[in-house]
């Protein structure tokens, strides 16, 4: 009786999946819907570089018409790092200890040298991903991701290299908080949330796009501290040896 | 033609670098297939032109995901079998 019920359950999932496979048109010419301005594709492509005055049309519909969106994703990563925190963060004594223990294993020297020369270029690339996020590929949490691995190389490399824990939760928090001002400000004027309200510009300028690159700068910093927090509680874990 | 035969190269190769990380018994081997999985799936995304997507798989599948793995190896155990076997004795 179980069986046939998970066949009949089975059957059913399959035909839907395949029936909605059927309906998209894979590798067929669709330059026509691209270019036209009824369908959802065509309207941003068309709208973005006239309206909101970005030449990234990723980076318009991520952060401005599906800025939502974008707000439970930044909440998804808050989570995961909240929840590994709680799980891994150790009181004040143990970690000095730890601490103590990792400074007695140093790293090599080509490392140490290596990472003091990297570090600064390879943040810098990163700030320059997210401020530049509505101009070229990328943004926030792609740039935040590359300031994270050039803290990870510090950390790994330094082990008396420390985050200042109260400033990455501050920082955390205010990014997290100007993100949904920014949206409220939006509702305030009497329109959506995150409605892109300032004046928007010239295209292909750095100071362009209204709320766009605010948002971006704002999810970067927010993903480059989560991150790292990650990274610094997993690195503190004894290995159990 | 020749993208199209760099494209089937890269996609054999993938498949290839996926397996090593399934079949591999070294887990420190199979978290470098996973590494390499995400270079030519990064360098995939970059030719059918989704920079975007490429930049966050390049930064979070290449770098992240790889070091975190890292990390929880060298907390637990490198090899496979050790793992199975801690697992019966403790049954």
């Amino acid at each position: 009786m179980k069986k046939v019920f998970v066949i009949i359950l089975l059957a059913v999932f399959g035909f839907f999946i395949t029936k909605t496979f059927i309906d998209i048109p894979f590798g067929e010419n669709r330059i026509d819907e691209v270019t036209s301005n009824e369908t959802v594709a065509g309207y941003y492509l068309n709208n973005t570089p006239v309206k909101t005055k970005v030449s990234n049309v990723v980076t318009a519909i991520v952060v401005n018409y599906r800025g939502l969106d974008t707000l439970g994703e930044v909440t998804v990563l808050f989570l995961a790092s909240t929840g590994l925190a709680s799980i891994l963060y150790r009181r004040k004594r143990e970690e000095e200890e730890e601490d103590a223990e990792r400074l007695s294993l140093p790293s090599s020297r080509i490392m140490r040298t290596g990472a003091r020369v990297l570090f600064p270029a390879i943040v810098l690339l990163g700030i320059y991903v997210f401020i530049h996020g509505h101009l070229t590929p990328g943004g926030g949490f792609q740039g935040g991701t590359i300031v994270a691995t050039g803290f990870l190389l510090m950390l790994i490399s330094y082990k008396g290299f420390n985050t200042d824990h109260n400033r990455m939760v501050w920082i955390e928090s205010l990014a997290g908080l100007s993100f949904v001002g920014i949206g409220i400000w939006g509702l305030l004027s009497g329109n959506t949330f995150l409605e892109n309200i300032p004046e928007v510009g010239v295209l292909n300028t750095l100071i362009s796009g209204g709320l766009i690159p605010i948002i971006y700068i704002v999810v970067g910093f927010k993903v480059a501290v989560e991150l790292t927090g990650i990274l610094d509680i997993l690195l503190k874990i004894k290995p159990n040896k | 033609m020749i993208f199209v035969i760099l494209l089937i190269v890269m996609a054999l190769l993938l498949i290839a670098a996926a397996i090593y990380a399934i079949t591999h018994r070294d887990l420190l081997f199979a978290v470098m297939g996973t590494g390499i999985v995400s270079v030519i799936l990064s360098l995939f995304f970059f030719l059918l032109q989704a920079p975007d997507v490429a930049l966050t798989e390049a930064a979070i599948g290449i770098a992240l995901t790889t070091i975190i793995f890292i990390i929880t190896i060298r907390n637990t155990s490198r090899d496979e079998d050790e793992i199975i076997d801690k697992e019966d004795k403790k049954i």
